[in-house]
């Protein structure tokens, strides 16, 4: 399978220069909105770590708060589905559609069915899904993925939503005003929600005392995909568990603030049992969860509860969009996830960062995820997948680097002694670096050589 | 007190004139400073492209060269957090723990360690653009990041603020990175330009004349792109200030 080159679809989304500066503006105004959220509350720090420990605490139980969440929710009259897999999950949703002759599905925002790419499984056996949040909507109308895990569209501007809906839902051409494009799609999704037979959302917390579950929106969509069909089901990672409802005062608190720099969402909808003459399904899906929770280096990663702040906050990110990163999570959470789901694929994407650590300094649940990078690193070297041109360089540069003699003869005589080291290093190294850049100077002579003139000692 | 000074490949090659300030700076503060002739690099290099096989031989030839001395010090903040933190491709003898624990960047050094009340030879009259390398400042944490909600503090500040005549401005994104990153510069090119080019801008739009800090990596970087699109703003390293560079 072919590695995503992440520098590559960086330098078309630059190239953007239009796109690329309100997408950067644009999250980095929510990265200022989240601290000033942060300023107003004292305990902030303390929260975090709050949040870390209670997430470790329960991933180091999982079975057993799975276990219980799963008993609960069955004494709810909740019925409780286990999915090893994407693909189990898909079948385990189908049949429960199929059963019921459902021919149309409402969904909310959900990471977790992206990354199942349950949607076009479904709708190749003909069961129409509509995506209910506008992002995502626009999106899945746009036939592509989410681009941010929050904010699904935001590398679009208006002009494009524009043409994609005027292309899709029947929108006035040229007609780019936010409100009358909200207005039309609101208009063409509602008798969606009338006519479908099912209703579809993820989880943000599952609790394991009690066995219900939160799901925290702007929109209102989610309560109308869950609340107005009589079918609902509920797709969860089994790494959102938290064992009791108390700690939902922590998460909560955390939750929006990181995302949007917002107090809380418009919506906190708790859901706990299926309405009367309804059903509620609960979908708990490994897919690679309990792999990586065996991950000595990467399980805190599971910690994560999809705010999105190490996105917004990630200076690389906002300058390469979601989709240069070829995955369902992109960013810095996406760096450190992907490789798990396939290391060849994906190896590129650990290299997509500079190692500044913002994304760890603002992540609510604490994980560690420029040292994941850093780790991934290693890994990727170790099962050999760096590129070609990469591993030669530093098999050269760790060669030379490691012997006195060697290294001072390629940095001697005037600056780089280009004769000293091979051709391809010398323009693997410059030609990138001078595309954009002016190289260097070097002045007529080394550090070292100006101190054994002016101070050698006998 | 005996010093080893490690300076880093790219300012032995490229920016001899940091080195020779640091030294300089050192011995006017009275410490015995020695500057091993066998050194070549802490193994960053490699290290952080994950080739720690190929880091080695640099790390280990690293603690040959500065086992003896009691403090290790270096104008370079993602040098010496690659010392402290990562320094983990060779076997952790005790001499690589020692060697690992004892070194600093020049700021803490000269901040922590020797607790410097004065500069009374340093004058630096000019807007100036602090610039922290992400290595210093979430690593190292010898300054505040905006992410984190704790009371200010700021060690290369506190440094220059001695120095006569220096004026500061801030820019509007004081700790974004700027793209340097290492091989980041090379293999992903285009955004490590383009966040260059945004860091330099943001620096000369806010009226720096001069933009310095803890790391010529950075500076490196950022001088590449300055020139190029020919904005008018000039780099120094934090050592040259507190040495007494006029300009």
């Amino acid at each position: 399978m072919k590695r995503i080159d992440h520098a590559e679809a960086a330098s078309e989304f630059i190239a953007a220069k239009a796109h690329q500066e309100f997408h950067d503006r644009r999250l980095w105004d929510l990265r200022l909105k989240r601290d000033r959220e942060a300023r107003g509350i004292p305990e902030w720090e303390e929260l975090r770590t709050l949040a870390s420990q209670i997430k470790e605490h329960t991933l180091s139980r999982l079975s057993d708060y799975l276990e219980e969440f799963e008993a609960r929710a069955k004494e709810n009259s909740a019925h409780v589905h286990w999915a090893r897999d994407a693909a189990e999950h898909n079948q385990i949703v189908y049949e429960i559609l199929s059963m019921r002759r459902v021919k149309t599905l409402v969904k909310s925002k959900s990471m977790l069915t992206e990354e199942c790419d349950m949607r076009p499984f479904l709708e190749r056996r003909d069961i129409e899904v509509i995506e209910t949040d506008l992002g995502e909507r626009i999106q899945q109308l746009d036939d592509e993925p989410p681009s941010h895990i929050v904010v699904p569209a935001v590398h679009k501007l208006r002009g494009d939503v524009s043409t994609v809906f005027a292309r899709t839902i029947g929108a006035e051409p040229g007609n780019d005003d936010v409100h009358y494009l909200a207005e039309t799609q609101r208009r063409t999704t509602r008798p969606y929600f009338l006519r479908a037979e099912a209703g579809m959302t993820g989880a943000n917390f599952a609790v394991a005392e009690t066995g219900s579950f939160v799901v925290c929106t702007n929109e209102g969509n989610a309560d109308l995909s869950a609340n107005v069909p009589k079918l609902h089901i509920a797709s969860i990672g089994i790494e959102k568990i938290i064992p009791r409802t108390e700690h939902l005062g922590v998460f909560i608190r955390l939750l929006s603030r990181s995302a949007l720099g917002s107090p809380i969402t418009q919506y906190t909808s708790h859901f706990r049992a299926p309405r009367d003459g309804g059903e509620l399904h609960i979908v708990l899906v490994d897919n690679g969860r309990s792999e990586r929770l065996g991950m000595r280096d990467f399980w805190y990663s599971l910690k994560c509860i999809r705010c999105g702040a190490c996105m917004n906050t990630c200076p690389v990110y906002r300058r390469s969009g979601g989709l240069s990163y070829g995955a369902t999570y992109s960013g810095p959470i996406g760096i450190i996830i992907d490789p798990t789901f396939n290391i060849r694929k994906y190896s590129n994407l650990p290299f997509a960062s500079t190692l500044n650590a913002s994304c760890t300094n603002v992540c609510p649940v604490k994980i560690n995820i420029h040292e994941q990078i850093y780790k991934w690193r290693q890994i990727i070297a170790e099962r050999n997948q760096l590129p070609f041109v990469k591993k030669e360089m530093m098999r050269v540069a760790g060669k030379v680097l490691a012997d006195p003699r060697l290294y001072r003869a390629a940095i001697s005589a005037a600056g780089l002694a280009i004769e000293h080291l091979p051709r391809f290093a010398i323009y693997n190294w410059l030609n990138p670096w001078g595309r954009q850049r002016e190289i260097p100077e070097a002045p007529g002579q080394t550090f070292r050589s100006w101190y054994i003139e002016r101070r050698s000692r006998p | 007190m005996r010093v080893g000074l490690f300076i880093p490949c790219y300012i032995d090659a490229f920016f001899p004139a940091v080195g020779i300030a640091t030294l300089e700076l050192l011995e006017r503060l009275g410490v015995d400073v020695i500057y091993p002739l066998d050194q070549t690099c802490c193994g960053q290099l490699m290290a952080n492209s994950g080739s720690q096989k190929d880091a080695a031989g640099a790390e280990a030839l690293f603690v040959e060269n500065f086992k003896d001395f009691d403090h290790i010090v270096t104008p370079s903040g993602s040098c010496a957090y690659h010392v402290r933190d990562h320094l983990d491709a060779i076997p952790q003898t005790p001499e690589a723990q020692k060697v690992r624990s004892n070194t600093y960047e020049l700021v803490e050094f000269l901040h922590d360690v020797l607790r410097v009340e004065a500069f009374p030879w340093a004058e630096f009259p000019h807007k100036v653009g602090l610039h922290n390398s992400c290595s210093t400042l979430r690593k190292l944490r010898t300054a505040k990041a905006s992410e984190i909600d704790e009371p200010f503090f700021s060690k290369p500040l506190d440094l220059l603020s001695k120095v006569r005549g220096i004026q500061f401005v801030t820019p509007s994104r004081p700790d974004e990175c700027c793209g340097f990153g290492g091989t980041f510069s090379i293999f992903e090119e285009p955004v490590s330009a383009k966040m260059g080019y945004d860091k330099v801008a943001d620096h000369h739009a806010a009226g720096a004349e001069y933009i310095v800090s803890a790391d010529m990596s950075c500076l490196m970087h950022q001088k590449g792109c300055a020139e190029r699109v020919g904005l008018d703003i000039r780099f120094i390293h934090i050592a040259q200030i507190l040495n007494g560079d006029r300009a």
